[in-house]
């Protein structure tokens, strides 16, 4: 698949580091939430975004590097290309869930919420940042709201509300996106309870399409069999929380 | 080995796990993603596109470096099961001694000298398999530097492949792969109104090459005694008995890997058994190079 230019048609400022586009048309086919998109700006790089939403289409961006600054400096009328939808995205297994995000990591989950609003499935949605002006704009549904400094909702960590959660009342899986850090600490705490979970892994990419092997963790390629992994993947997953591999194909830290 | 299809290089990348999942998904060996005596980035995104049966790619060579590499090869060795290529490149001439013997250190199966990324241009402007003089003068400075067996992967953007085949079997080859990617090609996107690659030229692989891989297998078989791999758009065990009747001794599978997943190896092995049985072959030896 070649990259296909997609109009911008709204920009909406989510927080201060984050920005959502909106654009015109539809991707040849329909992504489902989890899954992401190889998003192209001409001279500048591509990276892959997770789809955050559908009719219409949008893209949340935090600005993290250059890239992503290129993307803010955006406007209405603007092209953006993308290649894709890619990889595996989440499963909806019904039942009450538990949807943790963590900084930018709420894009996918918006999406899945939203996916599972239309199913009439029961959700809670934890949304974690570091402080008030990074959290996500409060019109997500059936959302509760941490910060680490205290600063908005609850003050802690998102996994700190999870455990809270996961002792009141029983969830069929919990989905989460966030720092992987997070992520490790969901899984310990969904494994020593032995509840289901799914989690958004990032790593650095270059194909997208299951080639180059760039972002390969421990004979899994987050591009093709992720970027979504269950808590039966993340078991094989030693290298999960702590080492991935950089541009060069280096382990660093993860 | 235990059939005649080989992970080629560059695919799946550098980790060893990598390999490993290959050879799960039936590869007969497996070859390393090419690695420099330093590490490299490689070029920024886009860096691989696709359409149609064809891929473009311009990923630049990137590779952790030697060090960091040897131990991703001695997981593959210790789990893999099945033969290890370590492929190897260099910017400079004078660094392919070096680059070898490093990574014979690993102790893989066998060391392939890629002299042919069309991403990478030698001092002179372009890759080193384009020139006898060059080819030749790599492939003796890696034999003097490595016990193991070497294979040279060759480029098919030459305009006499035999003579740079012929070059490299005297310089001290054990065997040839053919062919690396073809072009380079070049995608342009209206709306950008600019090349889609970031590098702006990428090689081509995938099944529309197949044709060209074929000829040249085919050339150099006739014309040198060592022993050809012939790689370049194989997809299916029809493609791959193709490729054997073009005098090549096993196949390497690339981009195929992409359109299949990694099991696509055990696929071009059951297909090319049947076809095999249904032509009266009962084994690789049997097919002889066609006139």
């Amino acid at each position: 698949m070649l990259p296909i230019p997609f109009e911008i048609t709204k920009i909406s400022k989510d927080n201060a580091k984050t920005r959502t586009l909106l654009l015109a048309g539809q991707l040849p086919t329909r992504p489902s939430p989890g899954q992401f998109v190889m998003a192209w700006l001409p001279g500048i790089g591509e990276k892959p975004i997770g789809v955050a939403g559908l009719a219409p289409l949008r893209l949340t961006i935090a600005k993290v590097g250059p890239f992503s600054s290129a993307v803010h400096q955006l406007k209405k009328g603007d092209f953006i290309w993308l290649r894709g939808p890619f990889g595996k995205g989440f499963k909806i297994k019904g039942k009450p869930a538990i949807l943790i995000a963590g900084g930018y990591g709420i894009a996918p989950l918006t999406f899945l919420a939203e996916e599972m609003k239309k199913r009439k499935i029961k959700f809670t949605l934890i949304a974690g940042a570091k402080t008030k002006n990074e959290l996500p704009p409060k019109k997500i549904p059936a959302t509760v709201f941490c910060t680490n400094d205290g600063s908005s909702g609850a003050k802690g960590f998102a996994t700190d509300l999870l455990e809270k959660l996961l002792s009141k009342s029983a969830v069929s899986c919990v989905y989460g996106c966030g720092p992987e850090a997070m992520l490790v600490k969901l899984a310990e705490i969904c494994g020593k309870r032995k509840i289901p979970f799914q989690i958004s892994l990032d790593r650095y990419m270059k194909c997208g399409i299951g080639i180059c092997g760039s972002c390969a963790i421990n004979g899994f390629l987050a591009c093709k069999d992720g970027p979504v992994f269950d808590e039966k993947q993340v078991a094989k997953m030693p290298d999960f929380g702590k080492t991935k591999l950089d541009e060069s194909g280096r382990r660093v830290r993860a | 080995m235990r059939n005649p299809t080989i992970l080629a290089s560059g695919i799946l990348g550098v980790s060893g796990d990598m390999l490993i999942r290959a050879a799960h998904g039936g590869a007969g060996a497996v070859t390393s993603k090419s690695c420099s005596l330093e590490p490299r980035v490689g070029h920024p995104n886009p860096t691989v596109i696709e359409s149609e049966g064809l891929m473009m790619n311009a990923i630049g060579l990137s590779n952790p470096g030697v060090d960091e590499e040897i131990r991703e090869l001695r997981r593959a060795i210790k789990d893999a099961g099945v033969p290890v290529i370590a492929s190897v490149f260099a910017d400079r001439l004078e660094e392919f001694a070096a680059v070898t013997s490093r990574s014979s250190e690993a102790w893989p199966h066998l060391i392939e000298l890629n002299i042919s990324c069309p991403n990478v241009e030698s001092k002179i402007g372009m890759p080193f398999s384009c020139s006898f003089e060059t080819a030749a003068k790599a492939t003796q400075l890696a034999r003097s530097s490595t016990k193991l067996p070497l294979i040279v992967k060759l480029s098919p953007n030459v305009p006499d492949i035999v003579s740079i085949a012929r070059a490299v079997e005297d310089a001290g080859a054990d065997a040839i792969c053919a062919i690396n990617t073809v072009g380079p090609g070049m995608a342009i996107d209206i709306q950008a109104r600019r090349p889609i690659l970031s590098n702006k030229t990428g090689g081509i692989s995938g099944k529309l090459i197949r044709p060209i891989a074929l000829r040249c297998v085919y050339q150099i078989s006739r014309a040198v005694k060592i022993p050809v791999i012939g790689t370049g758009g194989i997809e299916n065990g029809k493609d791959a008995l193709e490729m054997l009747m073009c005098g090549a001794r096993a196949v390497g599978v690339g981009t195929a890997v992409y359109s299949q997943g990694p099991e696509v190896f055990s696929k071009i092995n059951q297909e090319l058994e049947n076809l095999m049985k249904k032509q009266g072959y009962s084994k690789i030896s049997e097919i002889k190079l066609v006139d």
